[in-house]
């Protein structure tokens, strides 16, 4: 889609001709991810949609205790402190940002009076700074006042260090200024196109001042507020186990009317992710479980009985296939894979096209991910087959061994390719889950019917997603020819997604393979792309940019994309809950209800 | 005596620091840290992660890790949970409560089933009783608590929809209610480790009586005249128990150290669960102090079974 067509459809929406959804999702279909849409639209002057959920109880209360399953259980609440998501999303119950991503990727206010745009000034022309106007009349769970020193206080919290905050990266290059009791003021070093992040969204959870600033640094540790939360948010810590449950009860000053419904809310984490959908939606004993990883007949057979059903949330996690540019074979200097090397084969870019035609996606999709995925050309985001030509996939045996044979690979001994006395033989790895291997083992078959030779590689996930740098099976050393894994977008921007195939993020022995490129392409149309990218405020150009990142990356089979995953819920009949993978599952909690 | 107690927690004490290096070892060299899922994570700049993991001391070479490890925990600081963040022993304490009512409970179970059906079916060897008790023994043993836990949920929780498969350690009820609750939230869980423990309970209780009751003195008892029951009680039970002593001893540890899979399926928040979740997470210090408490108590109560058997059976030389 080029910037034309973009401006076209924003104009339509604007005019009213076009809804909003439409626009997300042509925009989404075009390999952009709903949020960035959403923004396109705010930019432009239209503005977020309220989340169009329909919130039907009268009055606050009077629902009694829902009860939730976390089968990753949460291990504390402090929400700048959590290595994981498992806790990030339990948090949501105690503290609020500024505002939220809902399920189609709007943005939504919580702690903010209104959004900032263009239109209303908060957002600056030359993208340095945002203006946020806080919500006013709000009470933390103890009484005291919400007010903009609380962000303030946030930011340095996080930024500090000393505190050990995984959110540090979000807040050490903003600095935020007060402007009165209810206005702060966001200044970028940079021009910031998606600024969105800092007090947005899972890492903008915003501490009390008040309790917190007693525990500077590396006393936050000691805080026992980590273990007993005292936020905005709709419910109020009664008693936390990490590890195993949270209880909570509503609370009676929370800022929106009539809400929450529940009195009160039980969390409860431990066991598997198929005792988890059992306890909703076979027995009832539980409301709602996230993320049940299960396989689709299993799943059928248990909502079978009408007890609870499955709700399917479109997320950006991509299943592929990543391919090494370099030799994973040849040692220099004590490391393979070296960017100073080329791979044998697939510097020939006919054989990773035909690689790209080997992969069956579409029974893959069917067969080995059930509900739970869609078969996908595209990197940033699912495509719209029908209306992409650049970004739809086949699977094609035939065309593959055309290609090949042209290219000059021909059949050797045991019906293996080669050509100039490099064999066709590869090692595809990925990390150990049953839908990998079975995944691995449809292209491994594909391929010898195309004379490729496959060897396959499962290793144990917590070694491969390691950050160990003496252990050769991480996915950074990526010492193997082709790998398979999901590469969750949690943020919704693809601009920090696509670094990963920058030239200046090269995962090598002399950065300890801590960066990011592990492919270790390199393509200078891309690098400039993507620089521009990061700076450019005009969304619609910039949405141009990424699709233009997301051709290049797929159309040189840098990555072949295979599934797009989504998360499956399991909830109780009646239950009526606004979802999202963008943020936290919990991220408004307080609008969940069972209709009356 | 005093010379033999004083060898033997001698070498309980080498033991001891012998398992902690072990232990610390195995888990230093284990691939993986507590970071992993941040390292995916492309909104964390590796600088962020390469900050933490040095501020928490994770960048030292192993050798001087351990030598922290060992003096904080001489003055008994067990360290810091690198996921929960707050002290392992608290994690510790919380979970012991329903690793004991569980766990506990199903050892007292298994004792009180394998004791007297041990003895009976040592009575009478090869009757009706033993056959069956033998069989049902064999079962017991050969079936793992994850088949027996699936089995039962599947039996009582969602064909018969009569218990809850979800153990919970909050119950709101109090009094009465809380015990009902209590207990049949319990039953599914304990039967299961019970059995499991009873059935080879049974067969040990059963061959140890065995070897007794031929026994010339035991003769020389009925003889006598004495009643079948004190012969039994008195002269058969007191010297066949000895070997049964010990063995229960020796599983005491299991009680503190849980039951990991049984935990993990009726999701008892107790001290197997703990290891399980803090091993999924590479947390380090909560695996490294549930394991070496862990093999404190195997190694005290070993400890505690030599000098009970000692105690108990005054035959027994102190070489």
């Amino acid at each position: 889609m080029k910037e034309q067509d973009i401006r076209g459809l924003i104009g339509r929406v604007k005019r009213g001709d076009m809804s909003r959804r439409d626009f997300v999702r042509r925009m989404v279909a075009a390999g952009l991810t709903a949020p960035v849409a959403g923004t396109m639209l705010a930019h432009n002057g239209v503005a977020f949609a309220q989340s169009a959920f329909d919130y039907t109880p009268t009055k606050a209360g009077g629902g009694g205790t829902v009860k939730l399953l976390q089968w990753q259980p949460a291990s504390q609440l402090n929400p700048h402190f959590a290595v994981g998501s498992a806790d990030q999303h339990a948090i949501y119950l105690f503290y609020e940002p500024l505002a939220s991503w809902d399920e189609d990727g709007n943005l939504s206010p919580i702690l903010a009076e209104e959004l900032p745009s263009l239109e209303n000034g908060g957002v600056a022309e030359d993208g340095t700074s945002v203006t946020w106007k806080l919500k006013r009349g709000v009470t933390w769970h103890d009484g005291t006042p919400f007010t903009a020193d609380d962000c303030v206080f946030t930011a340095q919290f996080a930024s500090d260090p000393e505190t050990l905050a995984y959110t540090m990266g979000t807040y050490r290059d903003v600095e935020v200024e007060k402007i009165d009791d209810h206005t702060i003021r966001l200044n970028f070093r940079v021009p910031t196109p998606f600024w969105p992040d800092a007090f947005v969204g899972t890492r903008g959870l915003i501490l009390p001042k008040h309790l917190y600033q007693d525990y500077p640094g590396a006393q936050a540790t000691t805080a026992p507020m980590n273990l007993r939360p005292v936020g905005t948010g709709p419910f109020v810590i009664e008693n936390f186990v990490p590890g195993d449950l949270i209880s909570a009860k509503a609370n009676p000053n929370y800022h929106v009317a009539n809400r929450p419904y529940f009195d009160a809310i039980e969390m409860k984490g431990g066991g598997d992710a198929v005792s988890a959908a059992r306890a909703v939606l076979q027995t009832g004993e539980y409301d709602f479980a996230w993320n049940l990883s299960v396989e689709d007949e299993i799943l059928d057979s248990m909502t079978a009985g009408g007890r609870g059903e499955v709700r399917l949330i479109a997320g950006a996690n991509i299943e592929h296939l990543q391919l090494n540019f370099t030799d994973p074979w040849t040692d220099v200097d004590g490391e393979r894979s070296s960017i100073t090397t080329e791979h044998p084969c697939f510097r020939d870019k006919a054989v990773r096209e035909a690689l790209a035609l080997l992969v069956d996606r579409a029974a893959i999709a069917e067969f080995i991910y059930g509900r739970s995925g869609e078969a996908t050309a595209n990197f940033i985001n699912t495509p719209d087959r029908f209306a992409s030509k650049n970004t739809s996939w086949e699977f094609d045996i035939e065309k593959a061994n055309q290609i090949l044979d042209a290219a000059g690979w021909e059949r050797g001994r045991g019906g293996i390719r080669e050509k100039d006395g490099v064999k066709l033989s590869l090692v595809f790895q990925s990390p150990t889950a049953g839908q990998r291997q079975k995944t691995q083992t449809v292209v491994k078959q594909a391929c010898e019917e195309a004379g490729i030779a496959m060897e396959l590689k499962a290793v144990a996930p917590g070694i491969f997603f390691s950050a160990d740098p003496g252990n050769p099976d991480t996915f950074a050393h990526f010492y193997c020819d082709i790998q398979m894994y999901t590469s969750p977008m949690r943020e919704p921007d693809p601009g920090l997604f696509m670094q990963q195939f920058l030239s200046s993020e090269i995962a090598a022995k002399a950065n300890n393979w801590q960066l990011r490129n592990v492919t270790r392409w390199r393509n200078d149309e891309f690098d400039e792309l993507a620089a521009a990218a990061a700076v450019e405020m005009d969304p619609v150009k910039r949405a141009a940019m990424f699709i233009e990142m997301n051709d290049l990356v797929v159309g040189e089979v840098v990555v072949i994309p295979l599934i797009y995953r989504k998360v499956a819920a399991g909830m109780r009949t009646g239950l009526k809950a606004p979802l999202s993978t963008w943020t936290s599952y919990l991220w408004r909690v307080s609008d969940w209800h069972y209709d009356a | 005596m005093a010379s033999f107690l004083l060898r033997r927690i001698l070498i309980a004490l080498l033991s001891i620091i012998g398992a902690s290096i072990v232990l610390y070892a195995v888990l230093a060299l284990a691939p993986g840290d507590v970071f992993g899922e941040l390292v995916s994570n492309p909104g964390i700049p590796p600088d962020v992660i390469a900050n933490m993991r040095e501020k928490l001391g994770l960048d030292q070479p192993i050798h001087i890790r351990y030598v922290n490890w060992a003096m904080a925990m001489l003055q008994g600081d067990w360290g810091y949970s690198l996921v929960n963040r707050v002290d392992v022993g608290q994690l510790i304490v919380q979970r012991i409560p329903a690793t004991l009512m569980v766990v506990g409970t199903a050892q007292i179970l298994a004792l009180a089933i394998a004791l007297p059906v041990g003895v009976l079916a040592a009575m009478r060897p090869y009757s009706l009783f033993d056959q069956i008790a033998s069989t049902l023994a064999f079962i017991g043993f050969s079936l793992p608590t994850f088949f027996t836990g699936l089995l039962f949920i599947l039996l009582f929780s969602i064909t018969l929809d009569w218990l809850p498969f979800i153990y919970r350690s909050d119950l709101e009820q109090t009094g009465g209610a809380w015990i009902w609750a209590q207990l049949r939230q319990s039953i599914m869980p304990v039967t299961v480790l019970a059995l499991f423990q009873a059935a080879s309970w049974t067969r040990y209780v059963r061959s140890s009586v065995l070897e007794v009751i031929k026994l010339d003195y035991v003769v020389t008892a009925r003889s006598k005249g004495l009643p079948e029951r004190v012969v039994i009680l008195k002269h058969v039970l007191r010297n066949a128990l000895i070997p049964v002593v010990t063995m229960v001893a020796l599983e005491l540890p299991v009680i503190f150290g849980g039951a990991i899979v049984t935990e993990q399926i009726f999701r008892v928040p107790g001290i197997g669960s703990l290891l399980i979740s803090s091993i999924m997470a590479n947390d380090t210090p909560v695996i490294m102090a549930v394991t070496f408490v862990f093999a404190c108590l195997v190694i005290l109560f070993n400890l505690i079974a030599d000098l009970l058997y000692r105690w108990l059976d005054p035959r027994i030389k102190l070489q």
